[in-house]
């Protein structure tokens, strides 16, 4: 049996999800910020994929570009993360109610 | 039964056991370990899907340098072990699980749709090699790449500025006393205050913006 590229699609799919209901369940900072991470490996598996099915190199480049871009995200964002937990002793997104009316 | 068919089906698993572990520990080192698992069962399928210079990207970067600062920041911040004691939504764990089954249905239904097949054009080698990326990084997408510079810069400078800022202790929640709510409260004899501006605000001690120093 071969494995094309729909079993990947499949196996993506099924991460994607996994790290949408990791983000939508927990509370931890943090933990939500790793779901975002494997949600944007899996679509990185999609692209390499579907680049190979097609015999395009665009894929990985792609790839590549979303790898840069989540890098940069990761410092920004964790940086976000230690300023907040700094002011409020906390890493729980509940805890950010502030303008809660 | 081929040698890809076993090696997807055994990494598949890691990765999906990896996800799993993510989302469901209760000590957040333990979500790093998973994710951990996850990237480098992703590494395998891009070497899977001849691209060998994405897959080293792809432990370097993530495996390495972004799990280490995740880890970093964890044990920085502490580990806290409470797994959410309670539900401040109304079922929100059951109505999430159940978008994300949905998600899933149809992100698979997607993945069934048209797909176009044909033949690798790189039979020979692999397709994504270092010399075949970079022909194509530095030929066709140069200036995007120079942009990423830009971006890496800007996300480098940000990090600092946000590092820096100075919080000298956890305030409170600001009880924000507006000056005629003031009034209401604690009247002010007219003879002891010859400006009425200048009472209310001497007065509130809790309202940082109204006070009126020198």
């Amino acid at each position: 049996m071969e494995v094309t590229a729909g079993w990947y699609m499949l196996l993506a799919a099924g991460l994607f999800a996994i790290g949408a209901v990791g983000l939508l369940v927990r509370r931890n900072a943090l933990i939500m910020f790793m779901s975002i991470e494997l949600m944007l490996n899996s679509v990185n598996l999609t692209f390499v994929a579907a680049g190979r099915e097609l015999g395009l190199l665009e894929g990985q480049l792609a790839v590549l570009f979303v790898m840069v871009v989540a890098a940069a995200e990761v410092t920004v964002g964790l940086a976000i993360i230690v300023a907040v937990f700094r002011y409020r002793s906390s890493a729980d997104v509940d805890d950010l109610a502030e303008l809660k009316g | 039964m081929n040698a890809e068919l076993v090696v997807f089906i055994i990494f598949a698993v890691a990765a999906l056991a990896g996800a799993f572990v993510l989302v469901m520990a209760r000590n957040p080192v333990y979500s790093a370990m998973g994710l951990l698992m996850t990237m480098f069962s992703m590494a395998v399928f891009y070497i899977l899907n001849e691209a060998p210079f994405i897959a080293a990207v792809q432990v370097l970067i993530y495996a390495g340098a972004v799990m280490t600062l995740f880890l970093f920041v964890i044990m920085f911040i502490g580990v806290d072990r409470s797994f959410d004691p309670k539900e401040t939504i109304p079922f929100q764990r059951p109505i999430a699980i159940v978008l994300g089954v949905g998600l899933f249905i149809l992100l698979a239904l997607a993945a069934q749709g048209v797909w176009v097949t044909g033949q690798s054009l790189f039979a020979g080698e692999a397709l994504g090699t270092i010399e075949n990326v970079s022909d194509e990084l530095f030929g066709n997408w140069l200036l995007p790449f120079e942009a990423t510079v830009l971006l890496l810069t800007i996300a480098a400078v940000g990090t600092v500025a946000l590092a820096r800022f100075e919080i000298s202790e956890p305030r409170p929640v600001i009880e924000v006393v507006t000056p005629d709510d003031e009034d209401d409260v604690s009247p002010e004899p007219d003879a002891a205050s010859p400006e009425p501006d200048a009472a209310p605000a001497a007065s509130s001690d809790e309202a940082p913006s109204a006070g009126e120093e020198g």
